[in-house]
């Protein structure tokens, strides 16, 4: 919402001065984007007189001038073939930057002839595109003051940010009201005196919205206005609408839209002889269409609230005006139009059609249903002022739509609630400088508040309650500590909440980088991770390539490495730990720890040759964070299966019981491809929520520590099994022979080849045994072993090798 | 017998002699083994009268310490220029690199960071943590929270839907953390002090815009809470934060269907020399949006706003991230670039808290 200081003075006698409002609108909740002081740029370019202009000697279209700038006479040359003797013009001194061409003027010498500064168009002003001839100033213009303030160009333009409950500050009117409640001076209320109308208005209205428990145009008020003469608008109606950046149109048109900033009154004019027979408002039907007055057809349907002629549709109401009925210079008889659109219809409206419109913009936030008869009043007044013309009667289809809202208010509650204290004088005075009715109560009792019909955001105390304080000003509330609720605070956190925590820290330990990527991610990507569900896409996405949401962290990461590679960076390890997205349900949100590995284990070194990435290191850095998150990790099964992204015969699932906690593996080569990323590329993702949730814990206190004096020792066993057995059924069978006296088993070796049948590998154990009651003899030793071996053999068919 | 004296000479000499542990050892045998020659002279010992035998034996026993003690003395010389030779040997070249840390190579997000950061402070004001899911449903993200529906504010929001399901419904991502507010008012009574940290969405995009953000939220209802508490809160959060002594706040009336009154706070900041102070200057930098919870909002949860209030509050994360520790472009946080995540990143021991410092 623009408007000028001088537009709101017609509105606010105050003395404040721009820096001032532009304070106390922000205190207010109307926050200024903006004050920009046309004059500023202008501040150079003064009134000066042009002395004598005669032919340059040397140049046929160039004149010299001398100049009295008021302080100095200058010589100037000028080719404006209006420049004269005894005219008064704008002079742009040496020094001085044109702002409409950007050009620093220097002292110079054209053709033989020394000039000294120049005189301006208005295009060298920046004003319009006229560049004819020079500026001419009136007589009576005094000669060295600044041309913006003769011109009247010396007014602040403040621009408000207007939040969209706040649709009555849409108006200059309605902005003064809140600059005079906080004391920056006194409302100028302007209440147009009712025009007599001459005749009845002869164009009838008939609303029609069968069906609707409210209408979505419940009031209607018309008016024709006979043999009006439609031109340019006078200077001071150009210039407020060119200083908000509107252009004017014709006198008709400008009335209209100035009422529109400064009364936040939006109305229409049709050219009467352009109608044909009555109005009818109603819904607009399927296959109707206007050509609005953007030039554009618009296609309707019952959304919208159309006015229409016995010929069709001429206006789309609280939007956009026909074309074909617009008014013009041959505009003789015009029909005012002032009504109240009900902000919902508007706003659906305005959203199907996608116009943007200053009518729609205040019709959907709710102009004041009040303001139509007023509206018109002012609007006629104009345009007899300035159109001439005989007013008929006004004709009121239809009512208002609604009652003023009376409301309880508890003035205690503003300090109850905002911690601001205000005398209840003051809060009277408050709420009636807004417009509120005020009656107070007895004693404690309620005051009941009377809510102006323009204030349609104020529905109960807590309204009342902000506006006082933000009258009062909310540097008013005072800073107070939170009381505590306990002297050592909680923990903040949960144990899923700090599992995520703790996963982030766990994996940037390992040595992978950190990334977060967005939670979309391309459909076909989504679809080879064993995404894509129509129910996850978006209907409105950024673009194809953030269309759906990702059913897995890996296709991001793969994204992020690639982007690597592509800088330079041939040796990532990137993890995320976020949301994956199975279902749109809140249960098919699930939070994952992802990573991924590659290129190289590292850079090249001098003592350790680095090697591809490969499924092992995905799975250490599973497993490491599975401990590091306290999951028992000698009851974790790893199997060979896992997602079709991986690698077939490269990939593993790690489970504790039936539940799947992790899985990893090289990236199949084909979806890598699909993604077009290359290189060696191992990925994990550890399903946090699945995790299993510790009990919780009356005592912190471990179990007693037994040690043991005796000494553990070691005994290694090499198998012959079949090649497709894994080797942690090996080792599991191994644990399990004795599980008192086995702390843990370890594979040491895999070989095939010589010395091995075909289709057997050699599998080697080292077994730990921690004697606990007294050292082991040798034949106690022999016992076990013979134990293991039994155990392995029958849990996998393996042979001890012999 | 020979003078003792010359033999103890003759030994010394051959053990000072000894070029290496065998010549010394062959010295020592020579002298000490079961044939060597003080060992002879001991065995000589019993021919001789018990008076003689306890002089010669004192005498014997004398010499035979100082041979062994000489034997020790020459053996430790010699150890000493053995281990000197051996490490001369095990010269390295020290200036060569060690094979790289993984400690040093990880990085935390700042982002992450940020929200561990906001957790401890917020923690210590006895806050706890929420959270819900991304993908919302009108009711949670508007409706419940007093966005009428057709209401323009809905419009500012740039929502992104999901394709609507059979029954016409359609789910949306949300645009703001607050829908986490009623999800947790309707799980259980108040009074409720919590922080909501998360990601959220919004169809936007420029250097200050992405798609997807991080905002958290506040949300602290009890009996007698009032605006005052919220500026208190906000402001100890702030130069916890920022990590300065203090900062100053300025609310402005606002509007949030959410909250009644609605304030957006700005904080006092220098912005002179192209970085950002805070507690101290001249700008107002707007920071976050806040208010008391509208009546609205508590009805729709079950709750009566005659006996329960309190306020909210909603901050950009990534925003709080770019003021604090300096990123300019939005965008950057969610490309994944190494060489920013180096730069801006933190260690995974960089776990902030109060006691020991926010952060480095």
């Amino acid at each position: 919402m623009k408007f000028t200081l001088g537009w709101l003075r017609t509105w606010l006698d105050t003395e404040a001065d721009a820096d001032r409002i532009a304070r106390a609108l922000t205190d207010l909740g109307l926050e200024v984007e903006s004050v920009e002081d046309p004059a500023k740029a202008l501040a150079d370019f003064r009134v000066a007189f042009v002395v004598e202009a005669r032919p340059h000697p040397n140049a046929d279209k160039l004149q010299v001038c001398i100049v009295d700038t008021g302080t100095e006479r200058l010589q100037v040359v000028c080719g404006a073939p209006n420049a004269r003797a005894g005219m008064k013009g704008v002079f742009a001194p040496s020094g001085s930057v044109v702002p409409g061409t950007g050009l620093h003027l220097k002292p110079s010498v054209i053709r033989g002839a020394e000039s000294n500064g120049m005189l301006c168009s208005e295009r060298e002003m920046g004003l319009s595109e006229e560049h004819n001839g020079i500026i001419e100033l009136p007589d009576d213009a005094p000669l060295g003051v600044p041309f913006a303030v003769v011109r009247g160009l010396d007014d602040p333009v403040f621009d408000v940010a207007i939040t969209p409950n706040r649709q009555d500050a849409l108006g200059v009117g309605g902005i003064a009201r809140d600059l005079a409640a906080a004391g920056l001076g006194t409302l100028r209320p302007r209440f147009p005196e009712p025009v007599a109308g001459a005749f009845p208005c002869p164009v009838s209205v008939t609303l029609e919205f069968p069906g609707e428990a409210a209408p979505a145009c419940p009031l209607f008020v018309a008016r024709l206005i006979r043999g009006v003469k439609n031109g340019p608008s006078p200077d001071w109606l150009r210039r407020r609408l060119e200083s908000i950046g509107l252009r004017p149109i014709s006198t008709l048109v400008d009335i209209t839209n100035f009422l529109t900033f400064d009364r936040a009154r939006p109305l229409h004019v049709f050219d009467a002889d352009k109608l044909s027979g009555g109005l009818v408002v109603r819904r607009g039907r399927v296959g109707e269409s206007l050509v609005g007055l953007d030039g554009r057809t618009h296609g309707l349907d019952g959304t919208a609230v159309v006015i229409a002629d016995g010929r069709g549709v001429i206006s789309i109401g609280g939007i956009m005006g026909g074309e074909s009925t617009g008014c013009d210079a041959g505009t003789v008889d015009v029909l005012l139009e002032s009504a109240f659109f009900e902000p919902d219809a508007i706003a659906a409206a305005g959203r199907k059609l996608g116009i943007v419109s200053d009518a729609r913009y205040r019709f959907e936030r709710g102009v004041d249903p009040m303001s139509a008869v007023d509206g018109i009043e002012a609007a006629t007044r104009l345009i007899l002022e300035l159109c001439g013309g005989t007013p008929s009667e006004i004709q009121i289809s239809g009512s208002h739509p609604a009652e003023l809202r009376t409301l309880s208010f508890r003035p205690a509650r503003v300090a109850s609630l905002t911690a601001v204290h205000a005398e209840p004088s003051e809060m009277a005075a408050i709420l009636v400088a807004l417009g509120f009715g005020v009656t107070r109560g007895l004693g404690e009792a309620p005051w009941q508040i009377t809510v102006p019909s323009w204030r349609r955001d104020v529905e109960g105390e807590a309204d009342l309650v902000e506006e006082v304080a933000r009258v009062k000003g909310f540097a008013a509330i005072p800073s107070i500590a939170l009381p505590p609720l306990t002297v050592v605070p909680r923990t903040a956190v949960d144990a899923g909440q700090r599992r995520v925590r703790l996963a982030r820290r766990a994996l940037a330990g390992r040595g992978l980088v950190e990334t977060m990527n967005y939670s979309f991610i391309p459909h076909e990507h989504a679809t080879l991770f064993g995404g894509g569900a129509d129910s996850l896409r978006l209907l409105n996405p950024m673009s194809a390539e953030l269309d759906t949401m990702r059913p897995s962290l890996l296709p991001s990461l793969l994204m992020a490495a690639g982007r690597n590679v592509a800088r330079g960076f041939d040796d990532v390890a990137l993890f995320e730990v976020a949301p994956a997205y199975e279902t749109d349900q809140p249960d098919g949100q699930l939070t994952v720890a992802a990573g991924l590995r590659r290129g190289r284990t590292g850079q090249r070194h001098w003592r350790q040759a680095p090697r591809p990435v490969d499924a092992f290191d995905v799975k250490a850095d599973a497993l490491a964070l599975l401990a590091e998150l306290g999951v028992p990790t000698a009851n974790l099964v790893t199997s060979a299966q896992g997602p079709a992204h991986f690698h077939p015969h490269r990939k593993g699932e790690i489970r504790l019981g039936a539940n799947i906690l992790a899985a990893f593996g090289e990236i199949h080569p084909g979806v890598a491809k699909s993604l077009d990323v290359d290189g060696s590329l191992a990925g994990f993702e550890v399903y946090l929520d699945r995790l299993p949730v510790a009990r919780a814990r009356p005592t912190r206190t471990r179990p007693a520590l037994q040690l043991s004096d005796l000494q553990p020792l070691s005994r290694d066993f090499a198998f012959l099994v079949a090649k497709d057995v894994a080797a942690e059924a090996l080792a599991r069978a191994a644990r399990g022979a004795d599980k008192q006296l086995i702390t843990e088993v370890s594979v040491f070796d895999i070989y095939e080849g010589k010395g091995v049948p075909e289709g057997q590998k050699s599998v080697a154990l080292s077994v730990r045994l921690e004697p606990r009651t007294a050292t082991l003899t040798d034949k106690e030793i022999e016992a076990i072993s013979s134990k293991i071996v039994a155990a392995v053999a029958k849990a996998t068919g393996a042979a001890l090798r012999a | 017998m020979q003078d003792l004296s010359e033999l103890e000479a003759e030994l010394v000499a051959a053990v000072d002699a000894a070029d290496g542990p065998e010549a010394l050892d062959a010295v020592r045998v020579a002298a000490l083994g079961k044939k060597g020659r003080l060992t002879e002279l001991m065995k000589g010992l019993g021919a001789l009268d018990p008076d003689a035998r306890r002089e010669t034996g004192a005498r014997l026993n004398t010499l035979r310490d100082r041979v062994a003690e000489a034997l020790a003395a020459r053996k430790a010389v010699l150890d000493a220029a053995a281990l000197d030779i051996r490490l001369e040997a095990e010269r390295v070249d020290i200036t060569l690199s060690p094979t790289a840390d993984p400690l040093s190579q990880g990085r935390i997000h700042p982002v992450a960071q940020v929200i561990d950061e906001v957790t401890a402070i917020f923690g210590a004001m006895g806050f706890t943590v929420a959270e819900g899911p991304d993908i919302e449903d009108d009711f949670h993200n508007f409706t419940a929270l007093n966005f009428p529906p057709g209401h323009p504010a809905r419009e500012m929001h740039d929502t992104f839907f999901l394709r609507p399901h059979e029954d016409g419904t359609r789910n949306l991502l949300r645009t703001h953390t607050s829908p986490v507010q009623i999800r947790t008012m309707l799980a259980g009574p108040p009074p409720h002090r919590l922080i909501i940290p998360g990601r959220t969405y919004r169809c936007d995009s420029d250097q200050t815009h992405t798609p997807m953000f991080h905002q958290v939220e506040g949300l602290v209802i009890d009996r007698n809470i009032h605006m005052g508490h919220l500026k208190g809160c906000l402001e100890s959060f702030a130069a916890a934060f920022f990590e300065v002594e203090k900062v100053e706040m300025r609310f402005r009336p606002s509007f949030f269907p959410f909250t009644e009154p609605s304030a957006e706070v700005d904080i006092r900041c220098n912005r002179k020399g192209g970085e950002i102070r805070f507690g101290e200057g001249d700008d107002w930098l707007e920071i976050l949006g806040s208010g008391m919870v509208h009546p609205n909002v508590l009805r729709n949860c079950g709750l009566d706003p005659e006996e329960w209030q309190g306020f909210a509050f909603g901050m950009g994360l990534d925003r709080i991230a770019m003021l604090k520790y300096g990123p300019p472009d939005l965008r950057a946080f969610f490309d994944g670039d190494l060489r920013w995540l180096r730069h801006y990143g933190f260690g995974a021991l960089d776990w902030p808290n109060l006691a020991t410092g926010l952060s480095r």
